[in-house]
């Protein structure tokens, strides 16, 4: 069972403890500095920790003995592009702004991990200390369709590494859909049919390369079973990628950010509804989570617990985790609250409603 | 030679006291500085080696705000590598 709580904030990474009643600050690390995502290994002893300085860049600390000490690393890093403004380029050469999702590569490399940045996708063979930049991906003709949502460039913050091979990977990118490789990442092809995107012209909407997945994740127990909450919607897709289905029963909003998956349970997911995307706050101030048990047929709203009435915590796309049990979950918003439950959502506690704004959670 | 000033904020990074360097052009100076310091360049550069968006630099009191890189520098000139306000 996790043992901790990693809680990204704009100011610091907080790390929490489990104690007999739920979870009690352990650790500090960064303080003053916003920590875009954190990546523990499952003993917590490896911890890779990504920053956002405003100033200066994204940058990348990796701790090998529990956050005591940490190392800076050389984050990953777009290849200089040589460019002519006589030859008539437009597009600015690109860099590395932030680095959105990190994630081991599989149990077969214990080495090795992916990171999901705005704008590309980088491998690491090595724990972190060199990276190389996908260039297939890169070089795809469709990713130059890709676009920022909510960022200049598209974002790259979903990464799912299939449980049954690691060769197969998904990813998913605001605004870019979503692209799997079966052999590591040598190839990509696009895995977005069925997503739509009501912002586009109509004749456009159900073009893969232009969804913009909020979040996406893979059942760890049935692998064929995927979730995306979207910018206009809740998606499911029960064949291994071949096709995604719009699910219009959730109540309250379709609009969010994160999904999280029970670990033992492909149809069990949860979601937390939001105005939609011009507001982005509880709707009627209301905080609530959506949770299906049944593959999105029905949902369940659940709010007890959690503040109703003048609340305006948003929780962004990894701010939303559940454990490898499936019982506890942590949640932790835009105006700094952090909730955790560990019945599976039907009842939430607060853990603090003063934080700064959080960024991820995750349970290792 | 011109004498290099960074912000208190990289003090992790940079040297805390000005560092004396060589050079003709900003790029020049901020090269030769990171000959001896590496871990500031990336704080500094973004990926295409150019000036971070956030990064303001001034020379002799001027605040460099095109063509920073090859803004030119004298031996007695005065540079600070500084947060733009523009970062937050």
């Amino acid at each position: 069972m996790a043992d901790r709580l990693y809680v990204s904030t704009r100011k610091g990474l907080l790390v929490y403890a489990r104690d007999g009643k739920g979870w009690t600050h352990h650790t500090t690390h960064f303080l003053g500095s916003p920590v875009s995502i954190v990546l523990p290994s499952a003993d917590n002893k490896t911890i890779f920790c990504a920053l956002n300085l405003g100033h200066f860049g994204a940058k990348l600390h990796r701790s090998t003995d529990g956050g005591a000490t940490w190392t800076e690393l050389e984050p990953p890093k777009m290849p200089k592009v040589e460019t002519s403004v006589a030859a008539g380029e437009t597009e600015k050469p690109p860099t590395v702004n932030q680095l959105w999702s990190l994630a081991w590569a599989g149990p077969d490399r214990p080495d090795a991990l992916w990171a999901g940045t705005t704008p590309a996708l980088f491998y690491s063979k090595d724990l972190g200390a060199t990276w190389e930049l996908n260039e297939p991906l890169w070089n795809m003709p469709e990713r130059s369709k890709w676009f920022g949502g909510g960022t200049v460039d598209a974002a790259l913050h979903a990464i799912c590494v299939d449980p049954r091979n690691s060769d197969r990977v998904a990813i998913a990118v605001s605004c870019g859909g979503v692209t799997l490789t079966e052999d590591g990442g040598k190839t990509w092809r696009i895995a977005g049919k069925g997503l739509r995107a009501e912002y586009m012209p109509p004749d456009q909407q159900f073009d893969p390369i232009v969804q913009d997945p909020h979040m996406m994740v893979q059942s760890p127990s049935h692998p064929h079973m995927w979730w995306v909450q979207h910018h206009n919607g809740i998606f499911h897709c029960t064949n291994d990628l071949e096709s995604w289905d719009e699910i219009t029963t959730a109540p309250i909003s379709h609009f969010g950010f994160p999904v999280a998956v029970h670990p033992k349970d492909g149809n069990t997911a949860w979601f937390v509804p939001a105005k939609k995307d011009e507001h982005r706050y509880p709707v009627d101030g209301n905080m609530v989570v959506n949770r299906t048990k049944d593959g999105g047929k029905t949902f369940e709203t659940l709010r007890r617990g959690l503040p109703q009435g003048n609340c305006f915590d948003l929780i962004y796309r990894h701010g939303l985790a559940v454990d490898e049990t499936g019982n506890h979950l942590a949640m932790g918003s835009t105006t700094g609250g952090l909730w955790a439950s560990a019945n599976g959502g039907d009842d939430w506690a607060l853990i603090s409603a003063h934080l700064a704004p959080i960024y991820a959670v995750r349970f290792a | 030679m011109a004498k290099v000033h960074f912000t208190s904020h990289l003090r992790h990074v940079a040297p805390s006291e000005p560092v004396e360097a060589a050079g003709s052009t900003v790029a020049d100076v901020l090269s030769d500085v990171f000959a001896r310091h590496p871990a500031v360049r990336g704080y500094v550069l973004d990926d295409q080696d150019r000036i971070r968006l956030h990064v303001a630099v001034f020379v002799d009191g001027t605040h460099v705000r095109r063509n920073i890189l090859s803004a030119p520098v004298t031996p007695t000139s005065e540079v600070y590598v500084l947060q733009a306000l523009s970062g937050g």
